[in-house]
């Protein structure tokens, strides 16, 4: 009784406060059959893109609550793999190994991850192989790569983090050798972009969404880091933000939220968050 | 007449006391009823506390031993020597930690204790009363700073000011770490070594000077040291907070995944990064190794700990 009114009231406040990140004129019909609790987890890079479809979507289906916890890609797709969850997320493509017959995916959005340099470096652009060759610490010096006579000081984010795991991947830093061990770990974007600011020889790498004038990010192999850039596959250093599932276990209302995500209501939630949508 | 009289009067007596030892026996029962329930509830109080810290050490030496038995074991030499952690290789060495966090809070111990010491000194036994005032409040509010604002601080003044003296191409480095922990573990030292200061008699000062000491050699030749158990408590106390802290380290320390520290600026990866910074998303061997990693931790935390207790009992004994 006390959750169900807990739950009423929000979705009341919601209702009265009219948060609606992005339009909802197309399907304003409200549907009483769909009701319960959707619970989704799994990566927190997806988080504000998430957030808003969620207001949205409850929004538009008041009986319907969705709750979402931020644990990380893997952790969702093992989640909805334990059958914990009505639907995963993930800031990465699904690995060979997480597959499975039944196991569905539905793409909903686009990031892209750029590489940044402090503004005062003078190095403009910057090719995959490089960024493979700094990270794996083959190259250590910014003139290597016509730059200053200046040791580079290498950013990265911690062990399992949704950027760092797509970054290693579209870079192929596995198999150059893996992180060097002279890299700064710092842990969220934020970090990344305070450790880059504060220091002339740095690079490092974060979401789209962290790149600001405090840090220059960096051209790949001559394409600019925009969303535009990503979704043509121009800008390689782009990942997929998908919805893992199980038909049988994903409920009406989660079936329901999926179709929502990737409709136009949907994606410009994805567009008003600085992600690039699917099409 | 007289029986009469002797009954009359015995009767009531003996009826009286009865009635007021019945009184007596019913206020009693009352009483130790609600004696025991006091009792009970204070037992309770004290048992959340031995209770919360069983099921810890039980929980994370349960979860932090279970990499090392049963097949596939890792082998707990490849563990505590190893100098790289790459958990997607399956490689978990905590070697260069367990360095960086000794190096770390030995550095905080040998930069923090001197002048949380003196400080006490000074608000104890120089300072005018206007400037301890000051100096105190200043000192205890240095306690209440949640360690995130730490990191803060260390990110945008301590880390910038070494990035201007280091050979190193960044600023984040176990110096940055050392002088962070000894600003954290300033309010700790001061106050304990302050009241114990305090608590030496006045006439061992009077003495002293009446010897002819001066103030200063008053300080350093009696006073310090009959205040020395409180100030190595302190000390103690210091390495507790030191070895512990998370947040604020983690922000300035770099953590890199491998590789011993060379030098005070070198990048280090303390023990208590490791756990923070992936336990939130690890799962299967990777979170056990965590949890190790926390046992590791917890047996430096006991050993500080045992110190103290050892140290406080031999100055009751005084």
């Amino acid at each position: 009784m006390k959750v169900k009114s807990i739950i009423a009231a929000a979705v009341a406040c919601v209702l009265a406060m009219g948060i609606s990140g992005c339009g909802n004129e197309n399907s304003a019909e409200d549907d009483d059959r769909l009701k319960g609790t959707i619970v989704i987890t799994g990566s927190t890079s997806v988080e504000d893109i998430l957030t808003d479809m969620m207001d949205e979507f409850e929004a538009l289906y008041p009986s319907v609550s969705i709750e979402y916890t931020g644990s990380g890609s893997s952790a969702g797709i093992k989640d909805t793999k334990a059958g914990v969850n009505n639907i995963g997320a993930s800031s990465r493509e699904i690995k060979e190994e997480e597959k499975d017959e039944k196991l569905k995916e539905e793409v909903f959005a686009y990031d892209g991850i750029a590489a940044i340099v402090n503004p005062a470096n003078e190095i403009q652009d910057i090719t995959l192989q490089q960024l493979a060759d700094i990270y794996s610490g083959k190259i250590t010096n910014w003139s290597e790569i016509g730059g200053k006579d200046e040791t580079i000081f290498v950013v990265s984010r911690e062990e399992s983090s949704g950027t760092r795991s797509a970054f290693e991947e579209l870079t192929g830093l596995p198999d150059a050798g893996g992180l060097t061990s002279k890299a700064a770990v710092a842990e969220g974007n934020g970090p990344v972009q305070a450790s880059v600011a504060g220091n002339k020889n740095a690079i490092g790498y974060v979401s789209f969404a962290y790149i600001d004038e405090s840090v220059k990010a960096l051209k790949l192999d001559g394409a600019e880091p925009t969303p535009e850039a990503s979704k043509t596959g121009e800008y390689k250093l782009s990942r997929p933000f998908v919805f893992v599932y199980y038909e049988d276990k994903a409920t009406e209302a989660g079936l329901a939220f999926l179709e929502f995500a990737v409709s136009e209501d949907g994606q410009y939630c994805v567009e008003d968050n600085h992600g690039i949508t699917v099409d | 007449m007289d029986n009469n009289m002797g009954h009359n009067e015995v009767k009531p007596d003996s009826v009286n006391e009865t009635d007021i030892s019945i009184q007596y026996m019913k206020r009693n029962v009352k009483r130790d009823i609600t004696e025991k329930i006091v009792e009970t509830i204070f037992l309770l109080c004290a048992l959340v506390g031995v209770l919360s810290v069983t099921a810890i050490i039980f929980f994370v030496f349960y979860k932090g031993i279970r990499p090392f038995t049963g097949e596939d074991a890792y082998s707990i030499k490849d563990f505590l020597t190893g100098t790289k952690w790459a958990p997607s290789e399956n490689i978990y060495g905590i070697f260069y930690m367990i360095t960086a966090s000794v190096l770390s809070t030995a550095g905080a111990i040998l930069v923090g204790v001197p002048i949380g010491v003196l400080t006490a000194v000074f608000i104890s036994e120089i300072a005018p009363e206007g400037l301890v005032k000051i100096v105190k409040p200043a000192i205890e509010i240095l306690a209440g700073i949640p360690s995130v604002l730490y990191g803060a601080f260390g990110l945008g003044v301590v880390v910038p000011l070494i990035m201007k003296i280091t050979p190193e191409v960044q600023g984040q480095s176990l110096l940055a770490v050392i002088i962070v922990l000894s600003i954290m573990i300033l309010p700790t030292i001061v106050s304990l070594s302050e009241s114990s200061i305090r608590a030496v008699p006045k006439k061992y000062r009077e003495a002293s000077l009446g010897l002819g000491a001066s103030k200063i050699q008053t300080i350093f030749q009696v006073v310090l040291p009959a205040a020395k158990s409180g100030i190595l408590s302190a000390t103690v106390l210091g390495i507790g907070r030191a070895i512990g802290e998370t947040m604020a380290v983690m922000m300035i320390a770099g953590n890199p995944t491998a590789g011993m520290p060379e030098s005070i600026w070198s990048m280090v990866r303390p023990l208590t990064t490791n756990i923070a910074m992936e336990m939130s998303y690890a799962s299967g061997r990777q979170s056990e190794m965590l949890f190790a990693t926390g046992v590791v931790l917890f047996i430096f935390i006991m050993l500080v700990n045992i110190t103290l207790i050892k140290l406080t009992s031999k100055a009751g004994e005084k």
